[in-house]
């Protein structure tokens, strides 16, 4: 067992874990954090989509020790304490950008990032990123709706 | 107010978006973790099982043998030469395809139990397998079962008398014989069930990331032997279904086991690999289709030749006929066929068993019939468009060739309708310039109706042990005046507690946040069927108004009484009921009717709870989707450029929602033409293991989909709602082959085989000159 110490949505934590242990398990399993989802394990889906040290990473891909002094965001982070959503979960609901949910925790972390990024968004590099993740109910057009409101919303939609 | 036809935002949004759904994976955190040993081989005799020498405390492995006692998984059919192939449950003779289980790990974690898995001693006497069609069909093939004689498991057949006649008497004959690839449904949660048991009751709690929650409930205890009031069954938020959720597939059955023998809690979360190989597979299809057609275009006599690979087993409890006796009854589709032929066979392999994929035969038969329509429309010298409309049901309601009755639709309007949004005359020009550079841009239509919303009595007609069909809903009105709805479908994504709430809403006079669907659990729900076959709103919301208006009824006698006026002349609305100048709060209403009874109990009893059945007959939705795509001839990649849908599904009840399924769908249609595939070598063993081996397409691959509504009413269901589930993955294949085809013309070749991917494209066209 190995020790980490890293932060999860601005809280400190502290846990054990096997060195083979995933980030995606350890949140899961040693946080609590079940909002992070595992579609593939293998590095195709991106449902385990989650930021570290402000980057998007697999989670499965990444060991939970590797996340020492890292400083993790997940989905849980997004909504206010309150539980009122943002604006990018807000624009998914509004334009109906989920229907099972079960991609929705990655290619909202996706697409946190894609937002928090200082050039802004156009179409083609919308579509670039989110092509990232992978969605079996929506069809993608919504998600990408939904992505471009809360660009338009927050001002960092650049026309193409 | 009305609710029905509005973009209600869903319901069920806010927690999954804020990471708060419960999935059984979620669920299973801190369960003792059960891994599967999977067979590596196709075909074989077990000869030795054992467990490791050494195991660690906690861990436990459990064969067919320790289970001894448990049935069989043996649904049934009495017709069609149906063979009744046994599955056991775990193996203790034979394995039949790669990835079987044949055993399960117990360990307090899942990566313990893999460990242990590693070092099992499981040894096979393998054996020549039978996979594909022509090594199931040879004369003298080994036997997959031997209770199948030449490995054919159904076989249904219709020839009318002087059929061939009517062929030969043909003008033209145009024939056609394809092949459609496998495919997996993949929903991006995989299966994965938790099963508890409760030492207070000695019940047990199966949580389990399903389609059916109540067959899987009588499904397993029937296996078990075991009381079924001593098992509860909750189907949590579901990540996607599409059809492969539907099946009792063996791991819930030794779940429930353990949990009942061991007195624990035990969960299994199917990895990708495990649900790539050895969760459900459909379409793995050939048809040889032959057609007579009269001078002017029209169609005189249609013979089909239907092969299905079923794989090893017969699925409970949709049996492995599903996908050949669908083919056989639905392949006239939306064309009047007066003279049809058909002989559809399920052939067993030592592959992985077959369940229904969304639209389950329906995007193979229409590829069929709509790749025909064009072949026939090139001999004939038409246009695509004009055969069809030559040929389309335009009164009602028809009776089909298989004597299914259409209802009132818009086959034709659909396709007017599609031809007028495209500029067909525009995009010729264009293909023609841009053919001079050669650049190949195609146009292709696939014209369907989808049947939708059948009860009981279109499923008895195929003669299943099992008759799905009706829904059943409980409702009732607390003394708040909160209304909860219990209903026996259970919805995996398609926003079914938005829709039915709108519904009931409109019926009451209530704000949709005034009422809960309760579903997914046999605690707490009626007995019912499911989501599946585009049925949940039809039916299930056809359920819901019979017990809402039950129920309004109710409320209106009540208020009556308390304003002392007529029953009649009571409206429910906006929360009140209102008579003339008096009106009362439905709320305050409600609660007299729970608290102060004696009020109220002779006009309408003791309390605000009614039942609504429906058993529809069943309805015809129909689109028409036309694609245009640009065929690189270098590389054979095919880029969509454009995506129509002109859809009629009766009346929508929330536009959002039914546009959001017809997207989702199309994607997973244009996924099944162009992508996906999941392929085994000659051997058994599947090559396409993981998602980056079956490619499933992401956002840079799926084209904006373009969606116009045509709004039949329809006498056939009573919400005027048709049912859309499955129309988008229905067209995508017949209209984006065609449009490669049309594309391809001028190399004079012809796709008859999807998904069209790179090689095949390339494979058709290598050293092939184009005509100029
Ligand atoms: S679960 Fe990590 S990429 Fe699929
Ligand atoms: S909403 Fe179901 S996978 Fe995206």
């Amino acid at each position: 067992m190995t020790e980490v110490r890293f932060t999860v949505n601005g809280t400190a934590q502290c846990v054990e874990v096997e060195p083979r242990l995933t980030l995606a398990d350890m949140l899961r399993e040693e946080c609590g954090l079940t909002g992070t989802h595992l579609g593939c394990e293998h590095g195709v889906c991106g449902a385990c989509t989650v930021l570290m040290d402000g980057l998007p990473v697999r989670s499965c891909l990444v060991f939970g020790v590797q996340a020492e002094g890292a400083e993790i965001r997940t989905v849980e982070g997004l909504a206010a304490a309150d539980g009122t959503l943002n604006v990018l979960q807000r624009a998914f609901q509004a334009q109906h950008g989920l229907q099972c949910g079960f991609c929705t925790p990655g290619f909202l972390m996706l697409a946190t990032w894609l937002l928090e990024q200082k050039e802004g968004v156009d179409e083609a590099r919308l579509r670039e990123v989110l092509a990232s993740n992978l969605c079996r109910c929506t069809g993608y057009q919504n998600i990408l709706a939904a992505v471009r409101v809360a660009a338009q919303e927050i001002r960092v939609w650049r026309e193409g | 107010m009305n609710w029905v036809g509005r973009r209600l935002p869903r319901s069920e949004d806010p927690p999954l978006l804020r990471g708060e759904g419960r999935y059984v994976p979620d669920i299973a955190i801190g369960a003792r973790a059960v891994r599967f040993l999977r067979s590596p081989v196709a075909a074989g005799r077990i000869l030795a099982l054992r467990p490791p020498a050494e195991m660690p405390p906690g861990c436990l492995f459990v064969t067919g043998a320790d289970m001894a006692g448990v049935q069989p998984i043996k649904p049934g059919l009495r017709r069609f030469n149906y063979r009744a192939v046994e599955q056991p449950v775990l193996p203790t003779e034979r394995v039949h395809f790669v990835g079987q289980a044949i055993a399960a790990m117990v360990a307090p974690s899942a990566a313990l139990a893999e460990d242990l898995l590693e070092t099992c001693e499981l040894d096979i006497a393998a054996e020549d397998p039978v996979v594909g069609f022509d090594a199931a069909l040879t004369p003298g093939a080994p036997l997959v079962h031997p209770i199948a004689p030449g490995n054919v498991a159904v076989e249904g057949e219709l020839r009318p008398e002087g059929f061939a006649e009517t062929l030969a008497a043909a003008a033209h004959v145009v024939e056609f014989a394809f092949r459609s690839g496998r495919q997996s449904a993949m929903p991006l949660e995989g299966r994965g069930g938790v099963a508890e048991y409760d030492r207070a009751t000695g019940r047990i709690r199966l949580s389990a990331s399903a389609q059916m929650p109540h067959q899987l409930r009588t499904g397993i205890a029937q296996l078990l032997g075991m009381p079924e009031a001593d098992l509860q069954v909750i189907a949590p938020d579901v990540g996607g279904g599409f059809g492969q959720k539907i099946a009792l597939l063996p791991e819930y059955p030794v779940l429930v086991w353990l949990a009942r023998k061991h007195r624990g809690r035990f969960a299994w979360v199917e990895d990708r690999n495990e649900n790539l190989i050895a969760s459900a597979h459909s379409r793995d299809q050939r048809h040889a289709l032959r057609a007579g057609f009269d001078a002017e275009g029209r169609l005189l006599a249609l013979e089909a030749d239907i092969l299905a690979d079923v794989g090893a087993f017969s699925v409970f409890p949709t049996t492995c006929a599903v996908e050949p006796l669908m083919a056989l009854a639905e392949y006239p589709g939306p064309y009047k066929v007066p003279a049809y032929a058909v002989r559809a066979r399920g052939v067993l392999t030592h592959t992985c068993p077959m369940a229904p994929y969304r639209g389950v035969s329906r995007p193979v038969i229409t590829f069929g019939i709509e790749r025909l329509m064009d072949r026939a429309a090139a001999v004939l010298g038409l246009a695509p468009d004009e055969i069809r409309r030559r040929n389309l049901h335009d009164a009602f309601p028809a009776r089909s060739a298989t004597g299914m009755v259409l209802d009132e639709a818009s086959y034709i309007e659909a396709l007017d309708e599609a031809m007028r949004i495209l500029d067909v005359p525009a995009f010729r020009a264009r293909q023609e310039a841009a053919r001079a550079e050669g650049r190949y841009l195609g146009l292709g239509l696939s014209v369907f109706n989808e049947r939708t919303g059948y009860g009981t009595p279109a499923f008895a007609a195929r003669s299943m042990d099992v008759v799905p069909g009706y829904e059943v809903v409980d409702i009732a009105m607390l003394p708040s005046g909160e209304v909860e709805a219990r209903i026996g479908s259970s919805p995996h994504g398609q926003g079914l507690r938005t829709t039915l709430s709108q519904i009931i809403a409109d019926r009451l006079g209530l704000d949709p946040g005034a009422i809960r669907i309760i579903h997914g659990d046999t605690d707490r729900t009626p007995y019912g069927w499911g989501s599946f076959a585009s049925r949940s709103l039809v039916i299930g919301g056809g359920a819901c108004q019979v017990a809402a208006d039950r129920l309004a009824d109710k409320l209106r006698r009540g208020a009556a009484r308390l304003l002392q006026c007529e029953p009649s002349e009571v409206a429910l609305r906006d929360g009140q009921a209102v008579a003339g100048a008096a009106s009362m709060p439905i709320a305050e209403l409600a609660r007299l009717a729970h608290q102060r009874s004696e009020l109220l109990s002779d006009a309408i009893g003791f309390n605000l709870a009614e039942t609504g059945q429906y058993d529809p007959g069943g309805t015809f939705s129909n689109a028409c989707h036309a694609a245009i795509v640009e065929v690189e001839a270098e590389t054979g990649h095919v880029r969509v450029e454009r995506y129509l849908v002109v859809e009629d599904a009766g009346r929508i009840i929330n536009p959002m929602i039914a546009d959001g399924q017809v997207q989702g769908g199309v994607a997973q249609g244009i996924a099944n033409a162009l992508f996906e595939e999941v392929i085994y070598a000659p051997d058994g063993t599947p090559l396409t293991g993981t998602l980056a081996d079956y490619t499933p397409p992401t956002c840079a691959e799926i084209p904006e989909i373009e969606i116009h509504h045509l709004e039949t009413i329809s006498e056939a269901t009573i919400t005027g709602a048709k049912g859309l589930g499955e129309g988008g993955s229905i067209g995508a294949p017949a209209a984006i082959v065609n449009a490669i085809s049309d594309a391809l013309s001028p190399f004079g070749v012809d796709v008859a085989e999807f998904p069209a991917t790179p090689p095949r494209i390339r494979a058709l066209i290598r050293g092939r000159a184009p005509r100029a």
